[in-house]
Order: C-alpha cells, then sequence, then structure tokens
C-alpha cells in the first residue's frame, strides 16, 4: 500500500510576520522558511504506518518554485521514500493543489493522502477537502487517532470538531488531514539528511498533469490587524473587582 | 439570491444572533442579491420544527429547503457536498454561505470543489459582493481578497465583527417551507460512516455561545485544579476555556480549547499570552489577565492586568464578587 503526502514551503511558525509596506503581501525575503507543521504531522503518520508494515511506501509531494526542493529534502530526510515536485512559479490556490494531487493520484495511484489540516500561512484548510471530493474519496478531516486496517482496507479517523471527538471509518482509498495533536513529529537526523540526497525525485509542471493555472481569485490588500492598546494594571482584587463593576460595568 | 446550509440540530439549538452566516447572507442580500435561502438537511420531526424556526428568523429569508432523509442525519461530508452541489444546480445561487465550525470547514470546500471554484474560508468582513477579508498567519496580517470567478461565491463565515441581524416582528415575513427534489442525487453511501461522537457534557453555555470565557493555562498545574476555573465560570454564569497548553498538558479535552475568535469578556488565569493566544482575543470587548509573570505577553493585550498567584485570586474572586442575578 502506497500513502502519498503534500507537504508546503511556509514561513516558520516562530517568525514574527511582517506585512509588506505597499500592502502587497507579507515579507518573505531573508525570512526563515520551514516545513508547514501541520504537514510535517501528516508525513510523521506515514512513516509511523510504513514503520508498523502497513504500508509499503511513502511518497512526498511539494509544489511551488525550485526553493521548495529544501522542503521535499527535509520530507525525505524524516524519511519518505521518494519526492515528487511540481514546478511552478505562479501562485498556487487550493483548488489548483487538488486538481495537481489528483492528477499525480492517477499516475501513483496512492490507497492513502494525507495532509495538514492547512497550512500556517494562508490558513486556507481546504486542500484536504477538495482533492477528496475530486477524487470521490472520503474524507477525514483534522484528525487527532487513525487506525488503519489492512485487511478490511479501511481506516477510522478520530477527528477534533467543536465540540469533541467525531469518529468516522472510511474505506480505502481515503483523504485525511491532520490536527496538531495527532503525533509528535520526529526531527530528521544527520545520517538521514545524508541518505536524503540520494533519494529519487520525479520533477513535473501543472501543464504536463494536465492543470491550468487560472485563478478565480485576487489578492486585494494585506493589512495588519488593528492593534489592542494596552489596558492598567490593577493591585489587587478588590480593585480588579471595582474596575469591571464600574468603568467597564460587565459584572 | 444566495443561501446558507446547516445541521438541523444548530437551527433549534442556538440564538438568532449566532447564526452567523445568516447576518451574512442578508448582508449580502442588502447589496442587491435578492433574497436569502436556508438549506436544511436530517431527518425526523424536528427537522420541520427546525425549519419554521429559519422561516421566521430574519425577513430577507425568503426560502426555506429542507431534506428529509437518513443520509444527512450524521454531519458526513461526502453526502452533505454533494448535496450542496445538488441545491447550486437546481438553484443557480450566487454565494453559498457557512458558518465556519468544524462542519462548515469540513464541507464546504469539499463542495467547492465539485462545482470546480475556490471557496474563501474564514470570512471576518464583506466589503462588497465580491470582496470579502479573511485573516492569514493566524490573525497576525488581514487579506483582503477578490472573487473573479464564476457562480457560486463559497464562504464560510468566522467573526463577531457582523452586526446581530435584527428580529423581525412582522409575521407576515414567514418563507416558505419546500423539499429539494433528490431524485437526481446519486451519493455512494458505503465509502464513509459515521460511527459516534464524544463531547464533555456540562451545564454551562459552550464556547461559542458564551457571554464571558473563564480561560485556564498551564500554570494550572493539574486537572484537579481547572475546577477552580469551572467554579468561577459557575459564578459569573460563563464558560470555561483552555489554552492550547492546557489542552496539551491533558488537564481538559480539547472541546474546551479556544480557538475562535472571542467576541465577548475573556479572563485569563495564568495564561502565558502566547501569540496564538493574543490572537484568539483580539476581538474580545473586555480582557482581563491574571498571571504571576509582570512580564507575561497577555499584559499587553489585556484591559486589565493583576499580578498575582492565581490560586490566591481565584479564591478571593469567588468569595467577593457579586452572585450572578
Amino acid at each position: 500500500m502506497k500513502i502519498m503526502v503534500a507537504i508546503k514551503r511556509v514561513i516558520d511558525y516562530a517568525v514574527k510576520i511582517r506585512v509588506k509596506p505597499d500592502k502587497s503581501g507579507v515579507v518573505t525575503q531573508n525570512v526563515k522558511m520551514s516545513m508547514n507543521p501541520f504537514c510535517e504531522i501528516a508525513l510523521e503518520e506515514a512513516l509511523r504506518m510504513r514503520e508498523s508494515g502497513l504500508a509499503s511506501e511513502v511518497v512526498a509531494v511539494t509544489m511551488g518554485p525550485s526553493q521548495c526542493l529544501d522542503t521535499l529534502r527535509t520530507g525525505l530526510a524524516m524519511g519518505a521514500d521518494r519526492g515528487i515536485h511540481v514546478d511552478s512559479t505562479s501562485a498556487l490556490h487550493p483548488l489548483h493543489v487538488a486538481k495537481i494531487l489528483m492528477n499525480l493520484v492517477q499516475i501513483e495511484k496512492p490507497s492513502l493522502i494525507i495532509l495538514g489540516k492547512q497550512a500556517i500561512d494562508d490558513d486556507c484548510n481546504q486542500t484536504g477537502q477538495m482533492v477528496a471530493g475530486l477524487l470521490n474519496w472520503p474524507q477525514g478531516t483534522f484528525a487527532s487517532k487513525v487506525v488503519l486496517d489492512k485487511e478490511k482496507e479501511e481506516v477510522t479517523v478520530d477527528r477534533e470538531v467543536d465540540d469533541g471527538i467525531e469518529t468516522v471509518q472510511l474505506k480505502l482509498p481515503a483523504v485525511i488531514t491532520t490536527d496538531l495533536r495527532l503525533n509528535q513529529p520526529r526531527y530528521a537526523t544527520l545520517p538521514n539528511i545524508m541518505k536524503a540526497k540520494s533519494k529519487p525525485i520525479k520533477k513535473f509542471t501543472p501543464q504536463e498533469l494536465n492543470v491550468e493555472i487560472k485563478s478565480d481569485l485576487e489578492i486585494v490588500e494585506v493589512t495588519e490587524p488593528p492593534k489592542r492598546k494596552a489596558g492598567v494594571m490593577v493591585s489587587s482584587v478588590d480593585e480588579l473587582i471595582d474596575k469591571l463593576k464600574n468603568e467597564a460595568k460587565v459584572i | 439570491l444566495v443561501y446558507c446550509c446547516r445541521q438541523q440540530e444548530d437551527y433549534l439549538n442556538v440564538e438568532d444572533e449566532h447564526l452567523l452566516e445568516l447576518t451574512a447572507a442578508t448582508s449580502l442580500a442588502g447589496n442587491g442579491n435578492s433574497s436569502v435561502s436556508v438549506l436544511l438537511a436530517g431527518s425526523g420531526p424536528s427537522l420541520h420544527q427546525a425549519a419554521s424556526h429559519a422561516a421566521s428568523s430574519h425577513p430577507s429569508v425568503s426560502q426555506v429547503l429542507i431534506v428529509d432523509s437518513e443520509k444527512f442525519k450524521s454531519p458526513l461530508a461526502e453526502p452533505w457536498a454533494k448535496l450542496v452541489h445538488l441545491v447550486q444546480q437546481q438553484g443557480g445561487y450566487s454565494h453559498i454561505i457557512a458558518a465556519s465550525n468544524s462542519f462548515g470547514k469540513n464541507i464546504m470546500p469539499r463542495a467547492a470543489a465539485l462545482l470546480d471554484v475556490s471557496p474563501i474560508t474564514d470570512v471576518t468582513g464583506i466589503s462588497d459582493a465580491q470582496t470579502f477579508v479573511r485573516p492569514i498567519y493566524a490573525g497576525n496580517a488581514l487579506c483582503t481578497v477578490r472573487y473573479t470567478g464564476s457562480n457560486p461565491c463559497i464562504l464560510t463565515i468566522r467573526s463577531t465583527s457582523f452586526p446581530v441581524p435584527q428580529k423581525s416582528n412582522d409575521s407576515k415575513a414567514e418563507a416558505s417551507i419546500s423539499q429539494v427534489n433528490l431524485s437526481n442525487f446519486d451519493e455512494d453511501l458505503n465509502k464513509s460512516r459515521y460511527i459516534y461522537q464524544t463531547s464533555q457534557d456540562d451545564e454551562g453555555p459552550d464556547l461559542g455561545n458564551a457571554r464571558v470565557v473563564i480561560t485556564g493555562g498551564r500554570a494550572l498545574k493539574n486537572a484537579e485544579n481547572f475546577k477552580l476555573i469551572e467554579n468561577l465560570a459557575k459564578k459569573l454564569g460563563g464558560a470555561v476555556g483552555a489554552t492550547r497548553a492546557a489542552v496539551d498538558a491533558g488537564f481538559v479535552p480539547n472541546d474546551l480549547q479556544v480557538t475562535i475568535l472571542l467576541p465577548f469578556r475573556y479572563m485569563s488565569f495564568g495564561g502565558f499570552g502566547f501569540l496564538w493566544e493574543c490572537n484568539m482575543m483580539r476581538d474580545s470587548k473586555v480582557i482581563v489577565a491574571v498571571n504571576n509573570d509582570a512580564d507575561a505577553p497577555i499584559f499587553q493585550v489585556a484591559d486589565y492586568g493583576l499580578v498575582g498567584d492565581l490560586f490566591e485570586v481565584i479564591p478571593e474572586l469567588l468569595e467577593k464578587l457579586p452572585e450572578k442575578k
């Protein structure tokens, strides 16, 4: 059984982002880039399935300009068997990414696709659901626990929903998107980083996969959110209650 | 023509003011889109009860579409996305709107893919019928995006920045209720099964609807100490929330994690105020923070800060706060 994992290169989660003065986006020059944390969790889950004998191969896919190869190498160093890079310099929206993945599925024929539930840059939370829809595969989004039954060709997914945990059972092939508490991703070790250099990476363009990059969204502007001003410090519980009662008038 | 979709239980359990997608829909309707339809699916008598509630919920609502079928008893994405697709083909709507909760976020992108359009998720502001504001980078930037594709424009709505819809006193404004024709519905139902849902049963209001949220952070040290937060919440008639750190540490289940932009009053105890927590409460009206570290970043966003030991402060508050009327 083959698992396909989609990974995205984003601004590192620890970086405090800055909005460009011309409001066209956020500053990405000279900013540390990393693999999207939700994608790391997705890859980790796939690797654990392979290590427990449930899967035979893990293929990592990334899309974007050539710098994305760094992220793909990180995925290979974590343990993915091979990589696919879809080379594109134009902005890819989730619908494009889902269509590219759909076409890669026709080539690779995986039984499971695992993705992060969202990327921490655009926070869209769309791609997994969209590729599942395009393929007419069942979906288990926001997964906090995944149990794969190879015999029955089924996967049971615990999903983090607003008011608790929901459990669904999906027939393979299926799409899973990962939430934060699913697992703790591993770090790539130095020997594995060296080994990753010789792992194969296939390259495609969106055109080769018959996906036309035509956008139906236009970014008008990116701005900073309004700042909240700091309030006052109080020195005692009595003062706090007094302020809440007489100043804020909330109790 | 705009339509929004919901599960039937939702329509019975929440106050009108929390039907954000309806508010958003009516504001779009005011922008030249003629009317609003509401799609409700589920089964049993409560569906019809929900439908009549929806029909009278707002004067802009001209039609309630109902689907009475066992297929939609559970919130599975596969049949729901197909249904949204089918209703769109039958009605040719300009916008499809759902709340940005775990139901809407699961279903709408899938439906959008079936309709070959880009959805816009987590919208917090509507500039015009095609232009929307949404937070990116966990709320550290706001992105204004224009939809230039063909109909429908699919949105999920988050935020409290939408005004509360005016309750209609005009009893004539009742919308028509009609059944969706499912003869073309061809969902293969065997691919996914809904097993069950666990959730915490507590008496207080839930996080999404509460006027006051009392949040505990990692500093509470263990699940036992979280009782303090619960007691305070009870006293103030508020909901209990938790920071991600507290959930990760296993003090409380995940459904208490504060993940939405809180509209109302927010009291944090021992929440350090990491970036994420600060973003969550950016839109809160009044923020109170208690932490024993005077340098905790949470004090930079709080309206009232108190440096102190929460194990002393909370009991004192419990004692001195007036009983809720």
